[in-house]
């Protein structure tokens, strides 16, 4: 139903557009562009674990894909759009089907610019660590080896944009909610807290005026400082899961509960290098007084991130949050016996290295992120080689460190270990 | 035949470029010039020499500022000591400031197709550390990235961020160590050692005596050995600036090297300075993007 609806509302968007485009492509966009690629990839488990039958055990992953990109805008550069759309055969699950990355039309002036249509949304500062980017996510595609703009979805939304002069506005407004793809049995194995044999009821949002998620993002400079502030209302996109009855559970319910964000960032030079700030107050609407295990308790968010060449070429990025629970009495008393109790204050720090090597035709990058409160981690590791302009490779390893018993970021995922191949010619 | 071009040569000295065209004679290349400076045709400047730090400043200027702006076309082929060929496509706005030395660079990425549609920006001062931004269109994400490594390639190619952006007069010591011809051009041959650390420890310049225009750049390490060779391969007038249309940078070491070509070049176009801004990293101007 849901799938149906957004692609009604894709359908809607983009058909004016295509109406308009195939009447006359010259006459109403000047310039009209194809491009995209084709793309094989591929990921396998490395730690030798048996599985439930309905996961992909050996192979997390096994897929090819196009993507056909088509760009036009008009001779003054007041309208354009653009569609991303990519044709895919998964082997691993054995699905094969579109997917509609991106489709959208933009209307600008010198003062405001108008995005409608499906569109990836970037805010915030931290790499790889989200605090005001509340905007949907697959993380299955980010731990099992697919490039790394796969990690972004697109929401179905208007933008609109002003540009007064003085500051940047951004307000967008989706009013279809999106989801995270978040990890499942499918692919991936991490321990489940609730009795084995339980169904899955996940939440579908109504397409009602209620459920329209708006974020804003106000920016400028000040000094050499680029200073913003982001407010939301949206929903926590990886569900909040509850039992439907805890005496004799039948199904665990998936939801996803309101959450408004409040944050702000500061990003500028220093020290030969450029560093970020950037934080967030998370208020979960549907459990302020952090008495209901299943929803997240409100929490205050920050880190500090800090990145600058450091030899020929190679860059070094380093980054330390800190997530903070509030109600944290409340949300301990209130755990269920299956559950370990998370820190109070959770710590986490990254580290990129970046090394681009023989005139950039190879580049070697390394990401660790370090659970310091749950004693867990994780590591990404790729070296990627462009044979030719067109036709490059890429083989990585996602490795996951921890204990997997209880639930953690990462050492839940300890049982996933891959390493993955990924080739691509560009056109 | 000779003796033709030395008669005209002294009867008409507007003569001298076209004969040059024409003729294409070597050894009268290689004297034409002394004589028409001993017969007074090309002033030696001898009364009002400029000093070298004088020919470096002006040199920079017509290589780094001609206008008010630029937009240009830029081609580039990289080459490795092999012969494989890659390929980079871009458009390239420039601005200048009001504040001498200041400027800014917008740079669109036509191909190759995995970074069709990425934007660089940069923001240069002169005497401090440039601001730079970049624009990953597939994740619609803007990066601030550190500028302190002026030294690094720009995308891949023998050009380091310092040759594409400029260096500051400043930056290093010159020296006017002879004034020569090459290929038919009174160059100033100037050798400039940095004041503070760099990729090379002295590089000498051929600097075009009357369009101020770089010819040649030799860049040493710190065993004098020659490591990477700069050459203006075509100079054109473009609405009446001297420009290099074709360049080449080779790194002597490797064998790699690059070449690149521009075309599309316009001058004092109208660029503004609030094109210059994260806002059309995101959304390139498509009016200037082509």
């Amino acid at each position: 139903m849901r799938d149906s609806l957004m692609r009604g509302a894709v359908a809607l968007v983009s058909a004016p557009m295509l109406v308009l485009a195939l009447a006359n492509p010259t006459s109403v966009f000047a310039q009209v562009e194809i491009s995209g690629f084709a793309q094989v990839n591929y990921a396998a488990r490395i730690t030798g674990t048996s599985c439930a039958s309905d996961t992909a055990c050996d192979f997390l992953l096994g897929e090819e894909r196009v993507q056909l990109k088509l760009e036009g805008f008009s001779d003054d550069g007041s309208a354009g759009f653009k569609g991303r759309l990519d044709f895919f055969n998964d082997a691993v699950v054995g699905r094969s089907g579109t997917e509609v990355r991106e489709i959208y039309l933009d209307l600008i002036s010198d003062y405001v610019t108008f995005r409608a249509g499906r569109q990836i949304v970037t805010w915030g500062l931290g790499d790889l660590l989200f605090i005001n980017d509340i905007f949907p996510k697959d993380w299955v595609a980010f731990f099992s080896g697919r490039p790394l703009q796969y990690l972004k979805i697109g929401s179905d939304a208007l933008k609109v944009d002003f540009y007064p002069g003085f500051l940047n506005a951004e307000i967008i407004v989706i009013p279809f909610f999106e989801p995270d793809r978040y990890p499942t049995g499918a692919r991936l194995i991490f321990p489940d807290p609730f009795p084995a044999g339980l169904l899955r009821r996940v939440e579908t949002k109504r397409r009602s005026f209620e459920n329209v998620e708006m974020s804003s993002k106000l920016s400028r400079y000040v000094a050499d400082w680029e200073v913003a502030v982001y407010l939301s209302r949206t929903f926590y996109r990886l569900p909040a899961q509850s039992l439907d009855d805890s005496a004799s559970p039948v199904e665990v319910h998936l939801r996803f509960p309101r959450l408004n964000t409040f944050g702000a960032s500061l990003a500028g030079a220093f020290l030969d290098g450029i560093v970020n700030i950037e934080g967030a107050y998370y208020d979960s609407e549907r459990d302020r007084d952090g008495s209901n295990a299943a929803i997240e308790n409100s929490e205050i968010k920050g880190l500090v991130g800090y990145s600058r060449p450091i030899w020929s070429e190679a860059t070094l990025g380093v980054q330390g949050q800190v997530e903070r629970i509030q109600e944290y009495d409340s949300y301990k008393a209130n755990l269920p016996v299956r559950f370990r109790a998370r820190d109070e204050l959770r710590w986490t720090a990254t580290i990129r290295y970046t090394q681009p090597l023989f005139h950039q035709s190879l580049l070697l990058n390394l990401f660790v992120f370090s659970g310091i409160s749950e004693k867990d981690g994780y590591l990404i590791s790729s070296a990627r080689y462009a044979f030719t302009d067109a036709l490059w490779g890429e083989v990585g390893g996602n490795i996951f460190f921890g204990s997997d018993k209880y639930y953690s970021r990462f050492g839940s995922f300890d049982k996933n270990d891959n390493i993955y191949l990924s080739v691509r010619y560009g056109f | 035949m000779l003796n033709d071009s030395w008669h005209s040569l002294l009867l008409n000295p507007l003569k001298v470029n076209e004969l040059m065209k024409v003729t294409r004679i070597h050894l009268l290349r290689r004297y034409m010039v002394p004589v028409a400076i001993l017969f007074g045709f090309i002033p030696l400047r001898t009364s009002a020499q400029p000093s070298p730090q004088e020919i470096a400043d002006r040199s920079l200027q017509a290589f780094y500022y001609p206008a008010a702006d630029m937009s240009v076309r830029l081609s580039m082929t990289l080459t490795n000591s092999q012969g494989k060929k890659r390929q980079r496509n871009m458009t390239l706005l420039r601005w200048n400031s009001e504040k001498e030395g200041d400027q800014r660079y917008f740079v669109y990425f036509h191909s190759p197709s995995d970074v069709k549609g990425m934007t660089f920006m940069v923001w240069k001062y002169r005497g401090g550390d440039d601001d730079r931004w970049i624009f990953i269109p597939s994740l619609n994400m803007v990066r601030r990235i550190a500028a302190n490594d002026k030294r690094s390639s720009f995308v891949g190619s023998d050009f380091t961020y310092e040759d594409v952006s400029g260096r500051d007069v400043g930056d290093e010591n010159h020296t006017l160590l002879r004034t020569e011809d090459l290929n038919g051009r009174t160059s100033f041959v100037l050798e400039s050692r940095p004041v503070g650390s760099a990729a090379y420890a002295r590089r000498v310049s051929w600097i075009d005596a009357e369009r101020w225009l770089p010819l040649k750049e030799e860049y040493f390490d710190s065993r004098d050995q020659k490591v990477r060779e700069f050459t203006a391969d075509e100079v054109e007038e473009i609405g009446g600036y001297w420009t290099i249309t074709k360049r080449s940078m080779r790194n002597l070491q490797t064998g790699h090297r690059t070449e690149v070509t521009f075309s599309s070049i316009e001058y004092n176009v109208g660029l503004e300075e609030s094109l210059f801004t994260e806002r059309y990293l995101r959304q390139p101007p498509r009016r200037w993007i082509r």
